[in-house]
């Protein structure tokens, strides 16, 4: 067995140094005291470690070994879109041009990324079907919450008191979550026996209070609503706005778009369609596009081009809802996915949501002798599939995405949705081959049959990384947040 | 030509199709609406060649003005300092970068150890007991602040001192419109919180008093003057603080602060136009169950192993749905992760070094720009890099920052975009990169330009 990872707390030895600062070279012939009074600087050192540049390199070495990202292998995570994150993106986020610039330096010195954010802007309403679009928001449950900020200030806006926000039960839960943080109730709704919204249910939801139906299409199922078009009838006319989270854009690029389907607000996650990368849990981006009668609503700051052709920063007029982060978004995030929209324009795109669709049709299709699927089909960008046919062998779904580990593959999204029993939610992306997705779908069927022959391997599992299962109940129990080194 | 990043070749698509059984792509879609299909080509920019986009995007960049280009005295919240070159290193790890939140936690230990350590460090910096994971920014970190502190008093009222940054109370005022939540704003007197406006407007409706301290104007707050008065009424210390200064000032949790949120962009953190950079957020134990946000604590494997999950995850939006403490279900995982790196790189002696850097720096500056005939610093209480300078009677700072910009010069930022009666007055930001020619040179260009 390996030794134990050390904490970099741990590598701390007195003397050791890795840093290299510029010199001192104004008079400082005083004390500091004698600029800061006493009383306000630190009574005590901060006890951070003193390590070598060598012992920082090998100690995050150290651990990047120990985390799987997409460029390790096959990341099938339903609803995620774990595709290739391109190098090229990278790189042109770091030129200094883009990556050492200032959101307040005069907007004649920034013309060059004001430029990129106005196209960028316009690029995602013509992928989304958008009259406008805000690039301020920093992540999907950040655009959600944004939207829904924007609907509900349109409302006011018309006298109307209007507070329920109606999800279906398969919903992504930051959905209810971005409701309650913008103040509105949520009203959840049962899907019918295809996972499609039940229409006589959402007729039955819908009134005067209705401020929105939040829907995902394709749903978290990966199935398209063959309904939107009576769904979007139903809420409009009760008065209520459609809001389209976008966390499943990659099935429907050049193929149908949110604005088209009836939609009046969509976020877009960049992390997810975009390409750019998860980061380990973040940096995103969640650009939030409307229709016109809500772009007063748009929080602030727009770039907008002036007669002259020169680019500026559009501080929105009374009815804004403000701003919703610092300075613009996530600018360097915004690099990123422009450069993967100028990397496939819009033909390509649409391959890239043709090649992803197919992927999981053919995956559905293989392991649907050894799995459940609950809603069979055609699929988009996604599918799930049921486990519950291996309890009998006292296997869980849990259990086959941690043999899974084994093998070398990041396991699907498991446990949800909360409305299939045993759930695995399955996407593929459009970056891998046929041959990754062969070697996982065999890997599935042996891991079937060990279920059936030899279960404890597969409810033991893994065994072959380099910590097995935790015990999460102890770590909820008795919180050890950090090392309490100092 | 077939697409680099698309590897499904005529044959493999040929041989799925089959599997399917369908005949053409056009079946996988055909449970979309005819209505409602998209026909023709979206109306977006076009491709590029790998070479043509390298050149479009060098365009782009070259059209602005950058800290290699251009001599920064711009601050404001988002600073040009030191990135040590191992960061990039670090961070370009594809193993870190190209991962998902670590929710599988026995293939990320090395991003879950990296979560730990961050946190480890915030509680250190900034004297709490609890850390999060991070958030979206130090704006969004504060607001999420001034929620908690409501839920947890239960009580509407919050009191924000003006000099916290513009931007973080913009984001506060949209946040608090949705929760219906009271922002009642405290001026200054010379630079910092007025006290006495400050002890008048708490009661026993107060839920917070929120302060910045370095603030906008770069001044140290009277965090010891501060804490009675709110903590006498049960309510709670919000402080944002700026981490670099923490190597040097007293830290905010050993002035009786209940929360300290602030912005990790300058521990390494590219600038980026603002973003992303990455919010920091820690708490007093009692709060540790209320905080938003994602939360790492260690535990051990079935073999006694030390190791690392998620977790407190009952307070969360995929648990809780909308009873969960905040919407939040990301981090900022790769810029918690410069900051650790900038954090291990500088080390105990280094932060003291660079936070003393800064403050001798800045003050060198601010003298010899008090100099210029006719401008003068306003405010006289202890700042740490960043200072007020009253221009010459009549001048306008963005006409000025126009020439500067011509001279090689960002200048520091107008105040009269958010202080209307700081017309003519400059915020100067001066971190250790700033050499004393480059300081004296700035001096004699400023001067030129008036």
């Amino acid at each position: 067995m390996k030794p134990e990872q050390s904490l970099i707390f741990e590598l701390s030895r007195p003397g050791r140094s890795a840093y290299s600062l510029p010199l001192c070279d104004v008079p400082q012939d005083e004390g500091l005291g004698s600029l800061i009074p006493e009383g306000l600087l630190r009574s005590e050192p901060v006890l951070l470690p003193e390590v070598s540049e060598v012992d920082v390199i090998r100690h995050y070495t150290s651990l990047s070994r120990r985390n799987f990202g997409v460029d390790n292998g096959f990341y099938p995570l339903g609803s995620c879109t774990m595709k290739y994150n391109p190098k090229i993106n990278e790189d042109v986020a770091r030129f200094p041009g883009l990556s050492k610039i200032h959101p307040y330096q005069p907007e004649e010195s920034i013309q060059g990324a004001l430029e990129l954010m106005y196209t960028l802007q316009k690029d995602l309403a013509g992928l989304t079907g958008m009259d406008a679009v805000s690039l301020q928001p920093a992540a999907g449950a950040h655009g959600e919450w944004t939207g829904l900020m924007m609907i509900r200030a349109y409302h006011e806006s018309r006298g109307e008191v209007r507070s329920k926000v109606i999800v279906p039960d398969s919903s992504h839960g930051t959905n209810p979550a971005s409701a309650a943080a913008a103040g509105l109730d949520t009203v959840t709704i049962p899907s019918n026996d295809k996972g499609m919204v039940d229409l006589e249910a959402l007729k039955a939801a819908v009134g005067s209070d209705t401020a929105a139906l939040m829907l995902t299409n394709p749903s978290t199922l990966g199935l398209f609503e063959t309904q939107i078009v009576e769904i979007a009838a139903i809420v409009h006319e009760a008065g209520g706005l459609l809001y389209y989270d976008g966390a499943n854009s990659n099935a429907i690029m050049g193929i149908t778009r949110p604005g088209d389907m009836g939609f009046d607000v969509v976020h877009l996650n960049l992390h997810k369609t975009m390409s750019t990368p998860h980061g380990g849990g973040g940096p995103g981006a969640g650009p939030v596009g409307v229709k016109a009668k809500l772009i007063p609503f748009l929080p602030q700051p727009t770039v907008a081009q002036n007669e002259d052709g020169s680019f500026s920063l559009d501080c929105g007029g009374p009815e804004s809802i403000g701003r919703v982060k610092a300075f613009y978004g996530n600018f360097g995030i915004l690099v990123r996915a422009y450069a993967y929209i100028r990397t496939y324009g819009p033909d390509g795109l649409r391959e890239v949501s043709e090649n992803a669709v197919l992927n999981a049709n053919y995956m559905m299709h293989r392991l649907a002798p050894y799995f459940e699927i609950p809603f069979p089909g055609v699929c988009k960008h996604e599918f799930v599939m049921s486990g519950r046919r291996l309890k009998q062998y006292g296997v869980r779904t849990l259990d086959v995405a941690k043999r899974l580990l084994d093998f070398g593959y990041h396991p699907p999204t498991v446990y949800f949705p909360l409305t299939v029993e045993e759930c695995m939610m399955i996407e593929p992306t459009e970056t891998e081959s046929k041959e990754t997705l062969d070697g996982f779908i065999e890997t599935m069927i042996r891991i079937v049959k060990e279920a059936e022959e030899t279960p404890e391997i597969v409810i033991n599992a893994p065994h072959t990384t380099e910590i097995s299962r935790l015990d999460e109940t102890q770590a909820a129990r008795k919180p050890v947040l950090n090392c309490s080194c100092g | 030509m077939k697409h680099r990043y698309l590897p499904m070749t005529e044959q493999d698509r040929a041989e799925m199709m089959e599997t399917v059984g369908i005949q053409s792509i056009d079946e996988l879609f055909a449970d979309i609406p005819q209505s409602v299909r998209y026909q023709g080509t979206m109306p977006m920019s076009g491709a590029l060649d790998e070479y043509a986009l390298l050149r479009h995007m060098k365009g782009l960049a070259d059209k602005n003005a950058d800290f290699d280009t251009h001599t920064s005295f711009l601050g404001a919240g988002l600073y040009d300092h030191h990135v040590p070159v191992v960061i990039n290193h670090v961070i370009s790890r594809s193993e870190f970068y190209t991962a998902y939140t670590p929710y599988q936690p026995e293939i990320s230990q090395g991003e879950l150890q990296a979560i730990f350590e961050f946190q480890s460090y915030i509680c250190e910096l900034t004297g709490m007991k609890v850390a999060n994971a991070s958030m979206y920014d130090g704006a969004t970190a504060f607001s999420e602040a001034a929620v908690l502190a409501a839920g947890a008093t239960k009580r509407k009222k919050l009191i924000v001192s003006r000099t916290v940054h513009p931007e973080a109370r913009q984001v506060l005022r949209t946040s608090a419109n949705a929760w219906g939540l009271q922002i009642v704003e405290i001026d200054y007197a010379d630079g910092v919180t007025d006290l006495a406006q400050l002890a008048a407007a708490i009661d026993g409706d107060t839920a917070a008093v929120l302060v910045q301290s370095p603030n906008f104007f770069g001044g140290i707050e009277d965090l010891r003057g501060i804490e009675p008065l709110i903590h006498a009424v049960k309510g709670l210390l919000v402080v944002s603080a700026n981490p670099i200064a923490l190597g040097v000032l007293e830290s905010p949790g050993r002035l009786g602060a209940d929360i300290v949120v602030g912005d990790a962009q300058p521990l390494g953190i590219a600038a980026s136009l603002g973003g992303p950079t990455c919010g920091f957020f820690a708490v007093a134990e009692p709060l540790m169950r209320r905080m938003p946000g994602r939360i790492v604590g260690q535990t051990v494997d079935r073999n006694g192993k030390r190791g690392f999950v998620l977790t407190l995850q009952a307070r969360e939006q995929h648990i809780r749905r909308e009873k969960a403490t905040s919407n939040i279900c990301s981090n900022q995982a790769l810029l918690a992760l410069c900051a650790s790196v900038y954090l291990s790189v500088m080390g105990k002696e280094g932060m003291r070094e660079v936070g003393e850097l800064n403050i001798r720096k800045s003050h060198y500056a601010a003298g010899r720009l008090a100099a210029i005939a006719g401008a003068e610093r306003v405010f006289s209480a202890p700042f740490f890099n960043e200072f007020v300078l009253k221009l010459p009677e009549g001048s306008s700072v963005s006409a000025v920052n126009s020439k500067l910009l011509k001279e090689g010069y960002l200048g520091g930022y107008d105040l009269s975009r958010d202080y209307p009666e700081l017309a003519g007055h400059m915020l100067v930001a001066v971190t250790e990169k700033r050499s004393k020619t480059e300081i004296d040179e700035f001096a004699s260009a400023l001067e030129g330009c008036l």
